[in-house]
């Protein structure tokens, strides 16, 4: 029963990492139909950036820039690498991303020098809290919490302002909302600085648990967060988040039996079924083609 | 003008809780040209997209050839939302993919041109023959299919010459003007080898004298290829021009049928065009 | 006449490839025609340059399938990698030595297939001199078209459900697939089959095709010219797929599945003959790999490597099956050779050159690739044919006159 309980526990929290990352890559295929595959790295290097910031920096100050880089990171990937190519097929898009997480990942392995950096201690969140008889690191049970809460914030402001309103046009149809006046660019450019703000959280709460950053420390939470958002529905926010925590729970308990080596394929496996199930995820709107 | 080649009973499309085409029965003979017309939204490219495997009816039947294609009854959600008639009739299910319906002979073109893009005139043609080929996949790879490969060409060639493409048949299918891309739509349409060609609007955004061109091109397909034509079309001349028949839908209903003159004259349709005054 | 310049293309294609064949041979024996002392460092058998040829005819094999694929039936799959992987196994377990598998697999007490094509063909035709070339050639060849058959089975029984999906979707199932394939090859209960997460190893590599004499020395060098040679085969076979019926009924459904399927083009089964077809090429494809770095194991084919290997399509443009040929070997010399001396600390006049060191290479290889996509977004061919532009001069040629 406790063994039930922690693995639950530990499959939400991470869920709830996985969903911050999720919301980026969903967010960003809804305007502009692009798996951003250099998400899982923008991930990454704000894992790094805490490393290093945080060695020559207070905490206190070191975090919030953590974010403010990331963000803008994020906003010169999408600047750089996405903007020139927005006439382009949506191939050359994805291809470019692709070309982007790869530069991310040997820039990375470059500085580090390729070894695994060990993740600051945060205090308090890495503290020890003992929750139905396990003990446990208080993030684990802050971090359903802090997505519900930032994930509501998202959703006000999605469905509650102009720049949302504009977000949600832009998804709709992306000509129209121009020929409407809607100025695109800097609408995907919040998209990215959403999605990146939200991963460097995310980083913080993923590398508190798991300490160890390599290169390619992002690629793996990256794929699964994406799986999560195509489970959900990707382009759908709501979708993401159920998805992120259907994923991480999936995960902790195929790893706490003896099938430890499908932990990823058996998401995958859910994946799958899923998408023959229902072919656009589980909150997913239905394309149909016009004859 | 023999037997019926096309049969469509009490066919119902509903999609949801919207009714596209209600109970539509109409007949098409060997030889004939009939042109289904409406207002816009009344159901007619739904009504091809039914006849042609695109959608599958709610309620109805579709024959070809006298063998059913089509068939359907309201089934699981559809069963309570069903606002049609007759849906205890049909008891069979019956969904052939369009490919299978135009292997029977069934070929159309489509409301907004859809060619081959980067495909030469040439290949959209060829390529529309690959439905008749007998080769199989590997005898096709390796080429040992050399005879019907170039029995095809010629076929191809011939057709091109046949509808005035031919001096056009290595540019790209995008690089020709408008009125020659719907000929070519036809072309590509009639290398499946049809018995019966559904036109979507082969008309919709011509100038008068293509227009003009396309009508004297339409009779001289049923001339030279001996083809019953099913047509959709908004232009009024062209229709009255070579239609033996009319069928007329207003959302979604049949409300008229007849020859050209019966139907330029009939009162329903005047007023489904242009609206009956509210007191009148 | 339509024909007559085909046939005389075809002819000029195979001279081509011959010439292009004999060349690497002469290449790579150049070094025993030279005398020892004289040969330059790029010639050597351990040069950079023959593991540049060789993996680049490997990874344009894995190319063009992946661009049969996604280029010219426009299915966009990530399974390469997958596909690659089970031909990489199918031909490594077809293809140890009985005599060496009790110590390949020595943590399972030995595999549970005791058997291997070359083996078998050794009983026949014998193990020495010409009959044990034979028996070599023969068992790696069955086992490498098993390879790509158990890759278009798994293909199969994959594309079932997952081809319906349009176009990301399908993309992220396949991926799925990949991953799944690369755990189940990984699972400790598949060990005496799979060798678990250890690499399965002494099968018969490139090398093996070496033509050496009585002493041990090596006459004929052919470790380069056996996967030219096969990569040749099967992109041949490719590209006369994509010019038969099926290949331009593929193309029909890579620009319009809707018009496709009303002129009659069955999409299910062509996408699944594609599909299948495919996998099979990255299976072999997948043979070599494993023949290439001389072992089998799981956790090298990852998804790292299909979006390799689809950067390469796509620099080399989609939809042409030269510039993916072209495209590999410039990224793999790129990648692995020619960018080599940025990985090494550099002094000149004492002076020791900034950002110079181990991993440097790979920073500015994909700044460049950066570059390419970027500015060359239709890659180096577009969906043009290396013969295309000849044809085009020749016309232009034909109208200046």
């Amino acid at each position: 029963m406790e063994f039930a309980i922690s693995v639950l526990i530990s499959g939400i929290s991470v869920g709830g990492q996985y969903a911050l990352i999720a919301i980026g890559y969903t967010m960003v295929y809804g305007i502009l139909r692009l798996i951003n595959f250099a998400h899982g790295d923008v991930f990454m290097v704000a894992g790094l950036l805490g490393i290093y910031l945080s060695a020559s920096l207070p905490l206190y100050a070191a975090l919030p820039l953590v974010l403010l880089l990331t963000v803008a990171l994020g906003f010169c990937i999408e600047r750089a690498a996405y903007k020139p190519l927005r006439s382009a097929p949506r191939m050359s898009v994805m291809i470019s991303a692709i070309g982007v997480s790869y530069l991310i990942q040997n820039t990375a392995t470059y500085i580090t020098g390729g070894q695994p950096m060990t993740y600051p201690v945060i205090p308090f969140l890495s503290d020890t809290v003992v929750i139905a008889g396990t003990p446990t690191k208080w993030v684990t049970i802050l971090t359903p919490f802090l997505v519900l809460a930032l994930v509501l914030a998202l959703q006000q402001l999605i469905n509650h302002t102009k720049v949302g309103m504009a977000m949600r046009a832009v998804a709709k149809d992306f000509e129209t909302a121009q020929l409407m006046g809607i100025r695109i660019n800097s609408i995907i450019s919040v998209t990215f600085i959403i999605g990146s703000a939200l991963a460097a959280i995310g980083s913080m709460l993923y590398f508190t648990n798991f300490q160890a950053i390599t290169p390619t420390a992002g690629a793996l939470p990256g794929l699964r967060a994406f799986v999560a958002a195509v489970v959900g529905g990707i382009g759908s926010i709501p979708g993401a988040v159920v998805g992120a925590f259907i994923i991480g729970i999936c995960e902790n308990v195929i790893k706490s039996t003896e099938f430890t080596v499908f932990s990823d394929a058996g998401t995958f496996a859910l994946l799958i079924l899923i998408l023959v199930l229902r072919p656009t995820g589980l909150f997913g709107e239905k394309v149909t083609d016009k004859v | 003008m023999s037997g019926s080649i096309l049969n469509v009973e009490n066919v119902t499309m509903q999609f949801g809780g919207v009714v596209a085409v209600d109970n539509l029965n109409l007949e098409i003979n060997e030889g004939e040209i009939v042109a289904l017309i409406g207002p816009n939204g009344a159901g007619k490219t739904t009504a091809f997209n039914v006849v042609t495997g695109v959608y599958q009816p709610t309620n109805g039947r579709v024959s070809f050839l006298g063998e059913t294609i089509v068939e359907n009854h309201p089934q699981g959600k559809m069963k309570k939302l069903y606002k049609g008639e007759h849906a205890g009739e049909y008891s069979h299910v019956l969904a052939p993919t369009p490919d299978r319906i135009t292997k029977l002979g069934m070929a159309r073109t489509f409301q907004n041109i859809r060619l081959w893009k980067s495909q030469s005139v040439f290949d959209n043609v060829l390529i529309a023959m690959h439905c008749r080929t007998h080769t199989n996949f590997l005898a096709a790879s390796l080429r040992l299919n050399h005879k019907e490969e170039q029995e095809q060409r010629d076929r191809v060639a011939e057709l091109l010459q046949t509808v005035g493409l031919y001096d056009v048949k290595d540019e790209p299918a995008t690089s020709l003007p408008y009125g020659k891309q719907r000929r070519l739509e036809i072309a590509r349409a009639l290398a499946t080898d049809p018995k019966l060609l559904l036109l979507d609007e082969p008309a919709a955004g011509m100038n008068p004298q293509e227009t003009n061109e396309l009508t004297a091109f339409i009779g001289q397909i049923r001339k030279d290829f001996g083809m019953t034509v099913f047509l959709i079309e908004h232009h009024m001349d062209l229709v009255m021009d070579i239609s033996d028949r009319i069928y007329v839908l207003d959302f979604g209903k049949l409300i008229a049928h007849g020859t050209p003159e019966e139907i330029q004259n009939n009162n329903r349709v005047i007023d489904a065009y242009l609206g009956v005054a509210e007191d009148a | 006449m339509i024909q007559q310049r085909s046939k005389k293309g075809a002819v000029t294609a195979v001279i081509a490839c011959a010439v292009l064949l004999a060349a690497v041979i002469l290449l790579e024996n150049i070094s025993l025609l030279l005398p020892a002392g004289s040969v330059p460092n790029v010639l050597k058998p351990t040069s950079q340059l023959f593991a540049v040829l060789k993996k680049g005819a490997v990874y344009s094999l894995a190319a063009v399938s992946m661009n049969l694929l996604n280029g010219f039936t426009g299915l966009f799959s990530l399974g390469q990698a997958g596909f690659m992987l089970l031909g990489a196994y199918t031909y490594a377990i077809l293809s140890v030595p009985v005599a060496d598998r009790a110590a390949v697999y020595y943590l399972y007490g030995g595999s549970a297939v005791n058997f291997s094509f070359q083996d078998m063909f050794g009983t026949i035709f014998g193990t020495e001199g010409v009959g044990g070339a034979v028996s070599l050639g023969l068992g790696v060849a069955v086992a490498m078209v098993l390879a790509g058959c158990v890759a278009a089975v798994f293909a199969y029984f994959i594309g079932l459900p997952v081809l319906r999906l349009k176009s990301d979707y399908l993309a992220i199932a396949t991926l799925g697939f990949a991953e799944i394939i690369k755990a189940v090859f990984q699972w400790q209960a598949l060990g005496p089959v799979t060798n678990g997460a250890n690499m399965i190893k002494n099968f018969p590599t490139f090398s093996s095709f070496n033509i050496t004499g009585a002493d041990g020395t090596v006459i004929l060098r052919l470790s380069t010219f056996f996967p030219f040679l096969v990569s040749m085969i099967c992109i041949a076979a490719i590209c006369l797929l994509i010019n038969s019926t099926y290949g331009r009924a593929f193309k029909a459904i890579r620009e319009d599945e809707t018009a496709a399927e009303a002129m009659g083009i069955n999409l299910a089964k062509h996408k699944m003959l594609s599909f299948c077809t495919s996998a099979f090429f990255a299976g072999v494809s997948g043979a070599m790999f494993a023949m290439f770095v001389t072992n089998a194991q799981a956790k090298v084919y990852t998804t790292t490597m299909t979006y390799e290997i689809l950067l390469i399509v796509v620099i080399g443009g989609i939809g042409s099956i030269s510039g993916s040929v072209m495209a590999t070997f410039l990224y793999v010399a790129c990648s692995e050779w020619w960018l080599r001396f940025l990985d090494n600390v550099t002094v000149i006049n004492g002076v020791q050159l900034p950002f110079l060191r181990a991993g440097f290479r790979m920073v500015v290889f994909s700044v460049v690739i950066m570059i390419v996509v970027l500015f060359f977004r239709r890659g180096i061919m577009g969906d043009k044919e290396l013969p295309d532009l000849f044809k085009k001069r020749a016309r232009k040629e034909g109208t200046g006159k």
